[in-house]
C-alpha cells in the first residue's frame, strides 16, 4: 500500500475537546458489565478449587440441584472438548475437567433465582479431590523431577531432556557474541526475578448471557474485544457465529486482562440449561485467583561495554511462567529486550514453563517490562562502574532509522533519539538530589499492532455524522476517532457521534490491544471518511453537471477543482446530505482492512526516589515521562496513557506481587494485600509528548498505550539502587527486600 | 432470615425498600433500587468505587448494611447534578479529562465533594490523602487531583 507523507497541519486533531461519554460517566449513567439486567434473569456463581493441583475424583451436584430456586448446575463434563489446542485451553481455564491446575480454578457453576440461593447451592456441591504435588516458582518448575503441571505440551522446537513443564522456546539476535564480549572493557552478568502482577482493573469481570430454545444467543459483557469473545464462545459452545450476538458494555479498565474469556462460556452454558438469562459477576478475590495476571520471570543478562560507553555485546536468558497453560509471551520479551540499542552482537533466549498458577493474560506490552527491566538495570550498573552518564550512553547506542533491530526487522522512522534528547534537555535531568536520594532512567519499547478493522461512517440528512466502530473504548478512543473524522470531513467535532457496535453490525474487528485502536480504527475512519467524501463529490458533480474528477473537497464542502471545472458556489456536507434522498439515497463511507505499519514506539522515563535506610521504604519524589506519539490526536488522553502506565509500573516496581504460600494458595487476593498505588503514594507525573510521524498512518499516529508501563521497572530500580548504594535485582522492591539488600 | 422494611431518603427522595438483615447497602442500591452509579470493585472497602454519603458521612456502601439506611439521608452519584446542571466537580472532571474508563469516577466524585464540604481550599497533598481510599487504575491520579482543584477554585469564587 503506497502511502502519502503523513499530514502535519491540523484543525481538529491535536485539540482537547470533551469526550462523548463524559456526562454518562460523571453522573453514574454509563452501563458497565455488572449494570446490565434482563427480565427473568438468574444469578450465576462459580465453585473454585481450593487446591493448587489435584485430580478431580468426582463431583456430586445432586444436593445443589435439589435446592428450590436452583435452575441449572454445570461442570466441565457439560462442555464438549474442542479439538483445537488453543480453544481447549481457553475452555479448560473457564471450567476444569480431569484436574484442577491452580488455586481458584473453576470446577462447577450454578444458576439460581437469587445470589443467596446460588451461594447455598455452591456449598452443597461435593467435589472429591486427590491432591497432587504442585509447583508455583518458574525456576523450580524447570528443574528435572519437578511436579508436572501438564505433560506433552512442549512445542516442537523445545529441546528434549528438559522438564515436561517447559512448553515454549525461542531465540533472537545476530552477530558474534564472543567477539563482542572480547572487545568490552567491562562485562556484567546478573540475574533478576520479577513477581507476577495483575492488571488490577477496578471493574471485575461481568457478563449476562441469554440463550433461547432455538439456539440463538445474546451476550453482554465487559471486554476489550467482543468479536473475539464471539469467536471463542461460539467455538466452545458449538454455535455458529451468526447465532451469537455479543454487545460490549462500557469497560471499567482492561489493560490486556479483558482480551479473553473466563466466565462468558459458563454463563452461556448455564443460560442454555436453565432457559433463562444468567448474569455472572466475579468477586474481587475471583479476579485475582482466576483471571490472567502477568508472567512471573527469572532472567540472566550479560552485557559488555567499552570505557567510552559503547555496548559491544548483549545476551539474555529469559525464563517466564504464564501459569498452568502454554504461553508464548516470552517470545515478545526476548524480542523487546535489546530493542532500544544498535548492537553488532546480541542474542536472547526465552523459555516458558508451566506452573500451578492462573493462565496468564496480556498486561500492557506483555513480556517486555520484565526483560527490559533486566537489560536496563545492567546498562545502568555498567554506566555506574565506568563512571559514565547513563543518558549519554543510551544516546551513543540508540537504535535509529536503518538500525538492524535485535529481533530482526530494520527500523524505519523511530523516535528514540529525539525522546532521549528531550530527556537530556529537561530540567529534571540536572535537578539537585538530596541525601538518600537517587535518579534512575530507562528506555522502553513496544512493537504496536494494527490488525483487522472495519468502520462505517454514516452521513445523516441534517449534516451530522455517525461513526460505527467495533473496538471497546478503554481510554477515550471514541473522542480520538471523532476528531479524526472531523479532520477529514472538515466538520466540527461536536457534529460527530462515534459508537461501539455489536458483533452483528460490522465485520470482524481485532481486540482492543496492541495499542491499536487510535492507530488502526483511526486509519479506517479516515479512509471511510474519504469513501464518503468521494460519494459526496459525485453527488455535487451530478448536481453541477461536471465530471467527478473536477470536484475537490475543501473545508467540509465540495468545490469545483479549478476555473476549467466551472464556477459554482461550494456545496457543504450539510447541503449535499439534505438533498441526498433526491440524488441517489443515503450516503455512507466504509473501510475494511487488516492494517500494517503500526510503527514501533519508544519512551524514556526519569524518576527520583528517596530510600529510608531505617525502614526500607521508597518514596517517589519526581517522575517525568517522555514518549513519541507520532501524532497526539487528543493530547489529554495521550498524557493519560503515559501517566497511567507509569503508575502501574511504579506499583510493579515497589509494591505489587502475587504471593503464593507453601500450600500453593494465593495469599493476597484482595486490594488490601495486593496494594496498587493510591493517590497519596505518588508525585505529579509530568509528561513530554514527542511527535515523530509514523509513515504508516495518514496523520502519523503511533499507538501510545503500552510503552509507558515498560520503563518504570528499571527506572525505579536504577534510582533505588543509586539511592541505596546497592544493586536491587528482584521486584517488587518492597521495604523488607530493600532492608535486606542494605544489610548485605 | 426475616426481611426488613426500611424507610429512608435517597438524593432527597423518600424511598422504601425490603432487604435481608445481612444485605449491604450497595446491593440494595444496585439490585433493588436500580441505582447502579455506585460500583462494586472489591466488596471489602478497599477501592472506594461504591462511595456514598450517609447523613453527610463518606462511607463505602459495601460496608454499610441496607438496614442502617433506616431514617437516614443518603446521597449517591445519581443525585450530584441538579437536573441537567452538572456539579462543578463533574464539569471539571470532563473538562480536565480526569477519567479514562470511568468506573472509579462516581466514587471519586462523591469523595471529592465530601472533602470540599469540609475543606474548601485543600492542598494537593490533602486531596491526595483524602482520595487515598479511592483506587483508580487508569489515570495515575494526576488529572484527578488537578480537576478537584479546578472545581474547588470555582466553588470558592461562586
Amino acid at each position: 500500500m503506497a502511502l502519502d507523507q503523513p499530514k502535519r497541519e491540523f484543525r481538529y486533531v491535536g485539540t482537547r475537546p470533551n469526550r462523548p461519554d463524559g456526562v454518562d460517566k460523571v453522573t453514574g449513567r454509563a452501563q458497565y458489565g455488572a449494570d446490565m439486567t434482563a427480565p427473568g434473569m438468574l444469578t450465576g456463581a462459580i465453585l473454585r478449587s481450593p487446591h493448587p493441583h489435584a485430580k478431580i475424583v468426582s463431583i456430586d451436584t445432586s444436593a445443589a440441584a435439589a435446592i428450590p430456586g436452583v435452575r441449572a448446575v454445570i461442570t466441565g463434563a457439560d462442555f464438549a472438548r474442542p479439538d483445537d489446542n488453543f480453544l481447549r485451553d481457553v475452555q479448560e481455564n473457564c471450567m476444569a475437567r480431569e484436574k484442577v491446575l491452580y488455586d481458584g480454578h473453576a470446577v462447577a457453576a450454578v444458576a439460581a433465582t437469587s445470589a443467596a440461593i446460588a451461594k447455598a447451592a455452591l456449598k452443597a456441591i461435593k467435589v472429591t479431590y486427590q491432591a497432587l504435588p504442585h509447583v508455583t516458582d518458574v525456576d523450580a518448575a524447570m528443574k528435572p523431577g519437578a511436579p508436572v503441571v501438564q505433560a506433552g505440551r512442549a512445542l516442537e522446537n523445545v529441546p528434549g531432556g528438559m522438564s515436561d513443564n517447559v512448553t515454549n522456546a525461542c531465540e533472537f539476535g545476530h552477530g558474534d557474541l564472543d567477539a563482542g564480549f572480547a572487545k568490552a572493557d567491562l562485562v556484567i552478568d546478573r540475574s533478576f526475578k520479577t513477581a507476577a502482577t495483575h492488571q488490577g482493573y477496578i471493574e471485575p469481570h461481568a457478563c449476562l448471557a441469554s440463550v433461547t430454545a432455538d439456539g440463538k444467543a445474546d451476550l453482554w459483557c465487559c471486554t476489550q474485544g467482543h468479536f473475539f469473545v464471539r469467536t471463542l464462545c461460539s467455538a466452545i459452545m458449538g454455535m455458529e457465529a451468526s447465532q451469537l450476538r455479543v454487545t460490549p458494555s462500557e469497560i471499567g479498565g482492561g489493560f490486556g486482562g479483558k482480551t479473553t474469556v473466563f466466565i462468558e462460556p459458563v454463563a452461556l452454558a448455564l443460560s442454555k440449561m436453565a432457559g433463562r438469562p444468567v448474569k455472572i459477576v466475579m468477586a474481587r478475590d475471583e479476579v485475582f485467583r482466576a483471571t490472567g495476571p502477568t508472567v512471573s520471570s527469572s532472567m540472566d543478562v550479560r552485557i559488555g561495554m567499552t570505557k567510552d560507553g559503547r555496548i559491544t555485546a548483549g545476551e539474555a536468558n529469559l525464563r517466564y511462567s504464564g501459569g498452568a497453560f502454554p504461553c508464548g509471551t516470552v517470545d515478545m520479551g526476548a524480542q523487546a529486550a535489546f530493542a532500544a540499542y544498535d548492537l553488532a552482537a546480541v542474542r536472547t533466549y526465552g523459555w516458558n514453563a508451566l506452573t500451578n498458577r492462573p493462565k496468564e493474560a496480556a498486561y500492557r506490552a506483555p513480556g517486555a517490562p520484565q526483560a527490559i527491566y533486566a537489560v536496563e538495570s545492567v546498562v545502568d550498573e555498567l554506566c555506574q562502574k565506568l563512571g559514565l552518564d547513563p543518558l549519554m550512553v543510551r544516546l551513543k547506542n540508540a537504535a535509529k532509522k536503518g538500525t538492524l533491530s535485535s529481533y530482526g526487522p530494520t527500523f524505519n522512522e523511530i523516535g528514540l533519539e529525539a525522546t532521549l534528547q528531550a530527556a537530556k534537555a529537561h530540567p529534571h535531568y540536572t535537578a539537585p538530589l538530596g541525601k538518600n536520594q537517587g535518579r534512575g532512567l530507562s528506555c522502553g519499547f513496544w512493537f504496536n499492532f494494527g490488525g483487522n478493522t472495519c468502520v462505517s461512517l454514516n452521513i445523516n440528512t441534517d449534516g451530522t455524522v455517525g461513526v460505527t466502530e467495533g473496538n471497546p473504548d478503554i481510554g477515550g478512543s471514541r473522542a480520538s476517532i471523532s476528531l479524526m473524522a472531523a479532520e477529514e470531513l472538515g466538520i466540527p467535532y461536536e457534529n460527530i457521534r462515534t459508537i461501539v457496535a455489536d458483533t452483528n453490525s460490522l465485520g470482524f474487528n481485532d481486540v482492543t490491544d496492541g495499542s491499536r485502536v487510535t492507530f488502526a480504527v483511526g486509519l479506517a475512519t479516515i479512509k471511510a471518511a474519504r469513501d464518503a467524501i468521494g460519494k459526496m463529490k459525485a453527488r455535487a458533480a451530478k448536481f453541477w453537471g461536471i465530471d467527478e474528477e473536477a470536484v475537490n473537497w475543501v473545508d467540509g464542502a465540495a468545490v469545483p477543482a479549478g476555473p476549467n471545472a466551472g464556477k459554482f458556489p461550494p456545496l457543504s456536507l450539510a447541503e449535499i446530505a439534505a438533498v441526498s434522498p433526491q440524488t441517489g439515497g443515503p450516503i455512507a463511507g466504509h473501510y475494511e482492512v487488516n492494517v500494517d505499519g503500526a510503527g514501533v514506539s519508544f519512551g524514556v522515563h526519569l524518576v527520583d526516589v528517596e530510600v529510608d535506610p531505617e525502614t526500607g521504604f521508597t518514596k517517589v519524589l519526581r517522575y517525568t515521562v517522555f514518549q513519541d506519539a507520532g501524532k497526539a490526536v487528543h493530547p489529554d488522553y495521550v498524557e493519560g496513557q503515559m501517566q497511567g502506565g507509569a503508575v502501574q509500573g511504579i506499583g510493579w516496581a515497589l509494591n505489587e506481587e502475587y504471593i503464593y504460600g507453601a500450600d500453593g494458595r494465593l495469599q493476597n487476593p484482595g486490594f488490601l494485600d495486593y496494594r496498587i498505588p493510591v493517590a497519596s503514594d505518588l508525585p505529579k507525573i509530568d509528561t513530554v509528548i514527542l511527535e515523530i510521524p509514523n509513515p504508516g498512518h495518514p496523520y502519523g499516529v503511533r499507538g501510545v498505550g503500552e510503552t509507558p508501563i515498560v520503563p518504570p521497572l528499571a527506572a525505579i530500580a536504577n534510582a533505588v539502587s543509586r539511592a541505596a548504594g546497592v544493586r536491587l535485582t528482584e521486584l517488587p522492591m518492597s521495604p523488607p527486600r530493600i532492608l535486606a539488600a542494605l544489610k548485605g | 432470615m426475616k426481611s426488613l422494611h426500611i424507610s429512608t431518603t435517597i438524593n432527597g427522595d423518600p424511598v422504601e425498600f425490603i432487604c435481608d438483615p445481612d444485605e449491604p447497602l450497595l446491593d440494595v442500591l444496585r439490585n433493588r433500587l436500580g441505582l447502579t452509579g455506585a460500583k462494586e470493585g472489591c466488596g471489602t472497602g478497599d477501592c472506594g468505587a461504591c462511595s456514598v454519603t450517609l447523613d453527610g458521612r463518606l462511607v463505602c456502601a459495601c460496608l454499610v448494611l441496607g438496614a442502617e439506611a433506616q431514617g437516614a439521608e443518603i446521597s449517591t452519584i445519581e443525585g450530584m447534578a441538579l437536573g441537567d446542571h452538572l456539579h462543578p466537580l463533574q464539569r471539571a472532571f470532563i473538562d480536565g479529562a480526569a477519567l479514562q474508563c470511568g468506573i472509579c469516577t462516581p466514587g471519586i466524585l462523591i469523595a471529592a465533594k465530601a472533602l470540599l464540604e469540609k475543606n474548601a481550599s485543600p492542598s494537593d497533598e490533602e486531596v491526595r490523602y483524602w482520595l487515598a481510599g479511592n483506587l483508580c487504575r487508569c489515570t495515575g491520579y494526576d488529572k484527578i487531583i488537578a480537576a478537584v482543584q479546578v472545581a474547588a477554585a470555582e466553588m470558592r469564587s461562586a
